[in-house]
């Protein structure tokens, strides 16, 4: 499948140039669609944007081990027992 | 099971031409047609509208590129760390690590976890992502992993992916039916596991891909790629299309991942800096860096809540960033080479780097339950 592929592209390249006078040309109208796609994108505020990433952390906090700690006992890592005066 | 990804065909007999190739899905006036590729190039050619020359196209993309970024600059209206400074102080963090894992004969290379969370798979020299190996003969192999060492592995391994360049990155999606690449071929692509089919490539990026981040899964179809043309763009995994592009680093993008609610995502460059952009807000919104901070960041993961950013670097460390004040919180010491991958485990209370040095460290924080994050709060040791 893929060598077909690779086989059809010299060809498609030539009937491309002959079309539009040059594969430069689609390359940049490939971008040019690219920028348009991407110029057309509804955006929000990044103090809006900014809210929301901080209400996410602070909604999960107490739910990251990372952050909290790990209760020992159902912790898979935990340190091996040795006594000692804390 | 196949969710609802793929209600979009995307093999099968092109409209225009009826060969059987990978397909592209657009929609003319709601109507779908679905076009090979080729197709699609020979239509687009077609589809220059009169007039239409180099130099006007030039200058088209050129007023596009100042009104986007205007766009961008308009929006911008407060920084990221303004917004937090009433958050509360993360206070100091006490990460201890609890095992260090050596094994293997060489570098390390690349790790995960595995789902029942205390496992770990790496691997040196090629790279093993739970179940799938990704050689340095452009080919991607799905092994089924065995805890029994007299297992034959390679009698079992099955080729999915091929590109015509090195492997960079894969992972299963989140029907696990698929796997996503990224290549040094410039492309990602998407394919079947069960018959090795092609069913997307993800055209866009200048040169090489070396890393991909799949959305978390309940916010949509969508995966974050960063390559060697400084560029992180985002995809949408139906229609292949790129909709967000982002070049704002001075440097090869090492690697992405998605900050866990799915509205942004962090960076790792070789310009020594870690940064977060919003793809709401369509821009970067924080940097990770420090003038002291002068080598290439490797790899980044977020704790689960997303307020601790972890990145690995080529100076043999590992900073630990508050994403949301922008501040370094710690910054840890253990492996003597470049750290090379870091992952936070599934379940959130772990982290494990892996290292040149070929090592592992798993490392918690130290502190037991109890701790709060407001000041003055109790510290209680476990």
């Amino acid at each position: 499948m893929c060598d077909q592929l690779f086989d059809l592209s010299p060809l498609l390249f030539y009937k491309i140039a002959k079309m539009s006078g040059s594969s430069n040309l689609v390359a940049m109208k490939k971008v040019v669609q690219q920028l348009r796609f991407e110029a057309s994108i509804n955006r929000v505020k990044v103090s809006q944007a900014a809210a929301d990433l901080q209400q996410f952390c602070m909604q999960n906090a107490l739910q990251d081990p990372l952050l909290t700690g790990v209760s020992s006992s159902t912790n898979p890592f935990r340190p091996q027992k040795v006594c000692s005066f804390l | 099971m196949c969710d609802q990804t793929f209600l979009a065909i995307t093999f099968g007999p092109c409209d225009s031409c009826s060969e059987n190739r990978p397909l592209m899905n657009l929609y003319i006036k709601t109507e779908p047609i679905n076009y090979c590729s080729l197709c699609m190039e020979i239509m687009a050619c077609q589809g220059l509208a009169s007039g239409e020359t180099l130099k006007s196209l030039k200058a088209e993309s050129e007023t596009l590129r100042k009104k986007l970024e205007e766009e961008r600059k308009k929006l911008h209206d407060v920084e990221l760390e303004k917004v937090a400074e009433k958050a509360e102080a993360l206070g100091e963090l006490n990460m201890k690590t609890r095992r260090t894992l050596k094994g293997h004969g060489n570098k390390v290379l690349c790790m995960d976890w595995c789902k029942d969370k205390r496992r770990i798979v790496s691997s040196s020299q090629v790279c093993l992502f739970t179940l799938m190996y990704m050689g340095l003969d452009n080919k991607c192999s799905v092994y089924p992993l065995s805890l029994d060492k007299d297992e034959n592995l390679a009698a079992k391994k099955k080729s999915v992916a091929m590109h015509t360049n090195y492997l960079s990155g894969c992972t299963f999606t989140n029907s696990d039916m698929q796997i996503l690449t990224s290549s040094g071929d410039g492309t990602s692509a998407l394919w079947d596991v069960e018959s090795g089919q092609l069913l997307q490539s993800f055209h866009g990026h200048s040169a090489d891909v070396l890393t991909l981040d799949l959305a978390p899964s309940e916010t949509g179809n969508t995966f974050v790629s960063g390559g060697s043309d400084k560029k992180a763009n985002v995809w949408d995994l139906r229609s292949g299309q790129n909709v967000q592009s982002f070049d704002t680093h001075d440097s090869d993008i090492n690697c992405v991942k998605y900050y866990p609610s799915g509205d942004a995502f962090a960076s790792a460059s070789d310009d020594s800096t870690c940064r977060l952009f919003d793809l709401r807000a369509d821009r970067e919104v924080s940097i990770y860096s420090k003038d002291s901070i002068m080598f290439g960041a490797a790899s980044v993961d977020f704790s689960l809540s997303g307020r601790l950013l972890f990145a690995g670097y080529n100076d043999y460390t590992i900073n630990v960033w508050d994403v949301l004040k922008g501040t370094r919180v710690a910054i840890l010491f253990g492996h003597e080479n470049r750290v090379s991958s870091l992952r936070v485990s599934p379940d959130g209370t772990a982290f494990c780097s892996g290292s040149w040095d070929n090592t592992l460290r798993v490392r918690q924080e130290g502190r037991g339950v109890g701790r709060e994050l407001k000041q003055g709060g109790t510290t209680l040791y476990g």
